[in-house]
């Protein structure tokens, strides 16, 4: 078991959930146990006691990380989309694609509609997700109200993650590359490096990322609140006790 | 082990919230709140079944067109397993096998797992059978997206590949209906509820709640 899972029902002397409303409480996504809800220390893990999901993970800094991470993101996509991808020749006679051109190659006919599925799998959404991100979490990084509709602009983005692809792209590549490696000469141009750091930027990225956490901070710093989340009782207390003595 | 479904309250499934059963909406995220009931079982099957009838085109249909010469050296269509046999032809068995993983493997097993799940859900099981229940659902769920491969490398082949009349690649319509293929699976595991695996868990484990 983790270290300091929320444990269900242990911590019944708090009081400070409601059966009949569910305040207070939080329910595993994957098997509906319910937990009560904790604030964690950061660096600490909280699974779930039923079905040992990782219920919330707080990162020290992530929110920094994540907006840093995201704004990397987006100026390597930009340097993907307009720098050259892939070179072939043979035989005197080469050809350049960019990421435009390999979403273009459907365009004939009524394939038509792949070509903006292809686009928005690759760079429509990895950037849509990338700048969802930063809205969410660059006002609470420095440590301010959330926008209006952060909440919805972070749904959004935990929505669309399956949908970004950038990675599988980069795999495809390289099996495209082993199947025309014996056709012709191929040179690799600076958008398929550009596409290789992407991958690591969205990996790194999603270690930092905690949905838990993130939907605590909008919650607690009163974006969409209704007034009954958790607030740590003992940080306001000090805190209160620091202005008075001040 | 009190779940939030037998305390008579409802867990949203993105963020974790707990409410009232009679909310629709969860207030914090703004998902929509389901019980964790079978019912939410016909959108699994029919995302599956559109899975099932785009995958059979997609493996019947030419994935790519190619052109060699201008069609002296032979053009040729080759369909997804015809790409995987052209591979091991030239020797690339570990290029050949992650096409093969990807898609024809992959999509395969994953008809099996969500079929299975399905079937499975609701029913009692043990702590271990719904671990492996759970486990099989995360596999399905991580992997579904990897199927994609196989379209993007159809999609960098027809637009590298053209070399006026020394070569030339271009898609062929199963592209398309593989790719829908992928998408609805995706959509058909993403609606299935995992809370249903651990539902029919055995009734003893009532007896550590604390309701009453």
């Amino acid at each position: 078991m983790a270290p300091r899972a929320l444990y269900l029902c242990a911590m019944l002397h708090e009081g400070q959930y409601d059966l009949s409303t569910g305040a207070g409480l939080i329910a595993c996504p994957r098997c509906d146990a319910l937990h009560v809800e904790e604030e964690l220390a950061l660096g600490e893990t909280a699974r779930c006691v039923r079905c040992n999901t990782v219920l919330a993970r707080p990162r020290e800094g992530a929110f920094t990380q994540i907006v840093a991470l995201s704004f990397t993101s987006v100026v390597l996509m930009v340097a993907a989309v307009f720098f050259p991808f892939l070179e072939i020749s043979r035989m005197g006679i080469g050809n350049a694609t960019s990421l435009f051109g390999v979403a273009l190659a459907f365009s004939e006919g009524w394939l038509m509609p792949l070509t903006a599925a292809v686009f928005a799998f690759i760079v429509g959404l990895p950037v849509l997700r990338a700048l969802l991100l930063i809205y969410t979490l660059l006002p609470m990084a420095a440590g301010r109200r959330p926008a209006t509709h952060a909440g919805a602009a972070f749904r959004a983005s935990e929505l669309l993650r399956p949908w970004s692809m950038a990675e599988i792209f980069v795999i495809g590549t390289s099996v495209a590359l082993v199947k025309v490696a014996g056709l012709a000469t191929i040179s690799i141009g600076p958008a398929f490096w550009a596409f290789c750091a992407l991958i690591l930027v969205g990996a790194a990225s999603n270690v930092f990322t905690c949905s838990t956490t993130i939907w605590d901070a909008l919650e607690d710093q009163g974006a969409r609140t209704d007034g009954r989340e958790v607030v740590p009782e003992a940080a306001f207390a000090q805190k209160g006790a620091e202005e008075i003595r001040g | 082990m009190l779940t939030a479904h037998r305390a008579g309250l409802i867990g949203c499934h993105a963020c974790g919230r707990v409410w009232p059963q009679d909310e629709t909406t969860c207030r914090r995220c703004g998902a929509t709140l389901h019980p964790p009931d079978r019912r939410g079982l016909q959108a699994v099957w029919a995302w599956l079944a559109a899975g099932i009838v785009f995958y059979i085109p997609a493996n019947l249909l030419p994935m790519l067109r190619t052109e060699t010469f201008a069609g002296l050296q032979g053009s040729g269509e080759a369909t997804i397993v015809g790409g995987v046999i052209e591979l091991i032809r030239y020797g690339n068995w570990g290029v050949a096998a992650i096409v093969f993983a990807a898609s024809v493997i992959v999509p395969l097993a994953k008809f099996l797992a969500i079929s299975w799940l399905a079937v499975v859900a609701g029913r009692p099981a043990t702590i271990e059978a719904a671990h492996t229940r759970l486990k099989v659902f995360e596999v399905v769920e991580f992997i579904g997206r990897w199927s994609m491969i196989d379209v993007f490398v159809v999609a960098i082949l027809s637009a590298l590949v053209q070399l006026g009349f020394v070569a030339s690649i271009h898609p062929g319509p199963a592209a398309v209906s593989f790719a829908l293929s992928v998408a609805f699976t995706m959509l058909s595991a993403q609606s299935f509820d995992p809370r249903l695996i651990w539902r029919g868990l055995p009734l003893r484990s009532r007896r550590d709640t604390t309701t009453g």
